[in-house]
């Protein structure tokens, strides 16, 4: 039961996803080949998330604990 | 309401439970509580609709709206739009490299190093848009379009390059899509056996035009009933609507005459007006501040070169503007057009017989003189049930277009049981044939209109328009929603007429309902219930009730959008 209302939401979801992007006028070789490129970007965004956002995050956190912390050192040898 | 003595200038009802009705009016959201939520929304509905009093010049409230569009759905149609043109790129170019077959017109080969004929954007909006979902218009109907119709099925293997019929017929499809207002088109009744009678006496042809021998006494009995019945010195009738514009539009202005003409104005008044040769200037859609700067800016400064004054100045306005839903704001027009000496062209083709308490049209509604409308132009096709367009006004100016119009000295007479038609519908209509028919069927459209604009509001849609006009617009906005909006109508028996580029602006494409007498509450219902459904399976339902307020205040150049924040 659940699994079929799941499973009309995820359409109704796609169906909603194809009229927006106009996939719906589409032929269907138009509309694999706009899919194939989309999930491709898609994937391409998310992969560089995965591999460059920690770093990203690390680093900064590095920079203002390091200014933070040159004035705590400072103001104690003062 | 005039300040009484001490006390203060508007009286508001208070509510048992204390409240206020007419309550505070924040971006449109009526602050006021629940218990008390039924009678505010009765009492503040007129106030969230901009009702714009002029001075006493309107007597009843003027309830017009056009609602901003989102900024999300603005933003995805114009991402639709970018997929779909770079998939016409993609497609145009596998066309040239003929790479994929090219079922539409292109130059011959000996031509294709001359400038290209098929570049431009209309084009291109045609070959790689419109053609995917074509087989929304040009639908084939096969029997009278009455409340009810009967469509002939048709497929397509090639993407709606060709269509074959599968030789099903679709029956019993409640139309929303034809200008049946009154509801006079009809196979059956006093104007069928009428216009049958009048068949068999005159023939159906009449093989000439007005001024050689084709004028029959059919027609000098239906230009006076037409003129009796707008209330106006003399009537002419033609044979079509749209060269009725188009060919007396010249006939009356001319080269040093100006012409200001509304800017969503019909394809035949741009035509006629184009065709006259006089100079034409555009104001704001039902704009009066922009119609009284133009009018004003002529009178100062005249001729463009010379500075001398314009021969004539005609202002060119319709009564309901089919793809708005709006209606004209004529006690403002006449207004203005009696300060500034001007002319007064008035094409009612969608509100006569749909407007008024008794059908008179958009001049009635107003309850104004037809006296100061130089020119009542209309056409016999939407509320009667026929075919042709008339031109009404002071006999001078008839008997100068009897001789002067291209259309009466060229164009072949009407039809005679056509003029049958239009004569007893007119008659039916006026209540002189001795029933309350007519009576009924104004009524009735006005009754219909209202629950219908009153349900669709309800459930959230954006509608255009006047609350009084008969079209209904529902934006669509995306383009694949159009034809997906068509289909899925199709599907369940209803029809409707959907429009997109180039009738409207290519953001704002929208399904245009017409109403008409014709149908029951019954049929509204069903026809509301499916909308409900359509709107939710495709998120149509964009309404915020954010509306924006009618230009009241002067007009400059900075007052053009409007947001309530």
């Amino acid at each position: 039961m659940n699994v079929r209302y799941v499973k009309d939401y995820f359409a109704w979801l796609y169906y909603q996803y194809t009229i927006i992007s106009c996939c719906a006028v589409l032929e269907p070789w138009e509309r694999s080949m706009f899919n194939t490129i989309l999930l491709t970007i898609v994937g391409m965004v998310v992969y560089t998330a995965y591999v460059f956002i920690p770093i990203h995050i690390r680093l900064a956190w590095e920079f203002f604990s390091e200014i933070f912390g040159d004035q705590s050192t400072s103001s104690v040898s003062n | 309401m005039r300040p009484e003595p001490g006390g203060c200038c508007c009286r508001r009802p208070a509510l048992p439970n204390g409240c206020v009705a007419n309550g505070e009016l924040r971006n449109g959201y009526v602050r006021s509580s629940p218990a008390a939520a039924a009678a505010a929304s009765a009492a503040a509905s007129s106030q969230i609709h901009h009702v714009t009093q002029n001075g006493g010049l309107y007597k009843r409230p003027f309830n017009e709206a056009f609602e901003e569009t989102p900024m999300l759905v603005a933003v995805l149609t114009y991402v639709g739009y970018g997929v779909l043109t770079l998939f016409g790129y993609l497609r145009d170019f596998l066309r040239h490299w003929r790479i994929e077959k090219c079922h539409h017109a292109t130059e011959r080969e000996e031509q294709k190093d001359f400038v290209s004929l098929y570049q431009d954007f209309e084009n291109f909006y045609t070959r790689n848009l419109y053609m995917r979902i074509r087989d929304n218009w040009n639908r084939p109907i096969c029997s009278v379009p009455g409340a009810k119709v009967d469509i002939m099925e048709r497929h397509s293997h090639d993407y709606n390059w060709s269509f074959k019929y599968t030789g099903n017929i679709i029956k019993d499809v409640i139309n929303m899509g034809s200008y049946n207002y009154l509801g006079f088109a009809k196979n059956t009744g006093t104007c069928k056996e009428a216009a049958a009678k009048v068949l068999e006496e005159y023939g159906a042809g009449v093989c000439s035009s007005r001024q050689e021998i084709g004028n029959l006494d059919k027609h000098e009995e239906l230009e006076k009933l037409v003129a009796r019945f707008l209330g106006v010195e003399a009537a002419m009738a033609y044979g079509m609507g749209f060269a009725t514009n188009s060919m007396n539009i010249p006939a009356i202005v001319g080269k040093g005459c100006l012409i200001l003409s509304d800017e969503l104005n019909h394809a035949s008044l741009v035509l006629g007006a184009r065709l006259s040769g006089a100079t034409i200037r555009i104001f704001k859609h039902n704009n009066m501040q922009s119609l009284e700067k133009l009018l004003k800016d002529a009178i100062v400064y005249g001729q463009p070169r010379t500075r001398r004054p314009w021969k004539k100045i005609l202002i060119l306005v319709e009564g309901i503007y089919s793809m708005e839903g709006s209606i004209v704001r004529l006690p403002e027009v006449i207004a203005l057009k009696k300060k500034y000496k001007s002319y007064l062209y008035l094409d009612e083709a969608h509100s006569i017989g749909a407007l008024g308490p008794t059908g008179r049209g958009v001049v009635e509604y107003f309850g104004l003189n037809p006296e100061d409308v130089d020119v009542m132009m209309g056409t016999f096709t939407k509320s009667f049930g026929a075919a042709g367009g008339y031109i009404g006004g002071r006999k001078e100016l008839i008997d100068y277009l009897r001789t002067h119009s291209h259309s009466a000295v060229y164009a072949t007479s009407l039809s005679p049981p056509v003029v049958e038609q239009i004569i007893t519908s007119m008659k039916c209509i006026m209540g002189e044939d001795g029933t309350n028919l007519g009576k009924e069927c104004v009524q009735q459209l006005a009754e219909n209109t209202r629950y219908f604009r009153r349900r669709l509001k309800e459930m959230g849609f954006i509608i255009y328009g006047n609350e009084d006009s008969p079209v209904v617009p529902l934006m669509l906005y995306m383009p694949a929603k159009i034809g997906a909006f068509g289909r899925e109508m199709l599907k369940r028996n209803i029809g409707v007429v959907v429009v997109g580029f180039p009738a409207t602006p290519i953001t704002e494409s929208r399904a245009r309902f017409c109403l008409s007498a014709a149908h029951t509450k019954e049929i509204l219902d069903t026809a509301l219930k499916e909308i409900n459904e359509v709107g939710d399976l495709l998120q149509l339902k964009y309404s915020r009730h954010r509306l924006v307020p009618l230009l009241d205040r002067p007009f400059d150049e900075t007052t053009y959008e409007e947001t309530e924040d």
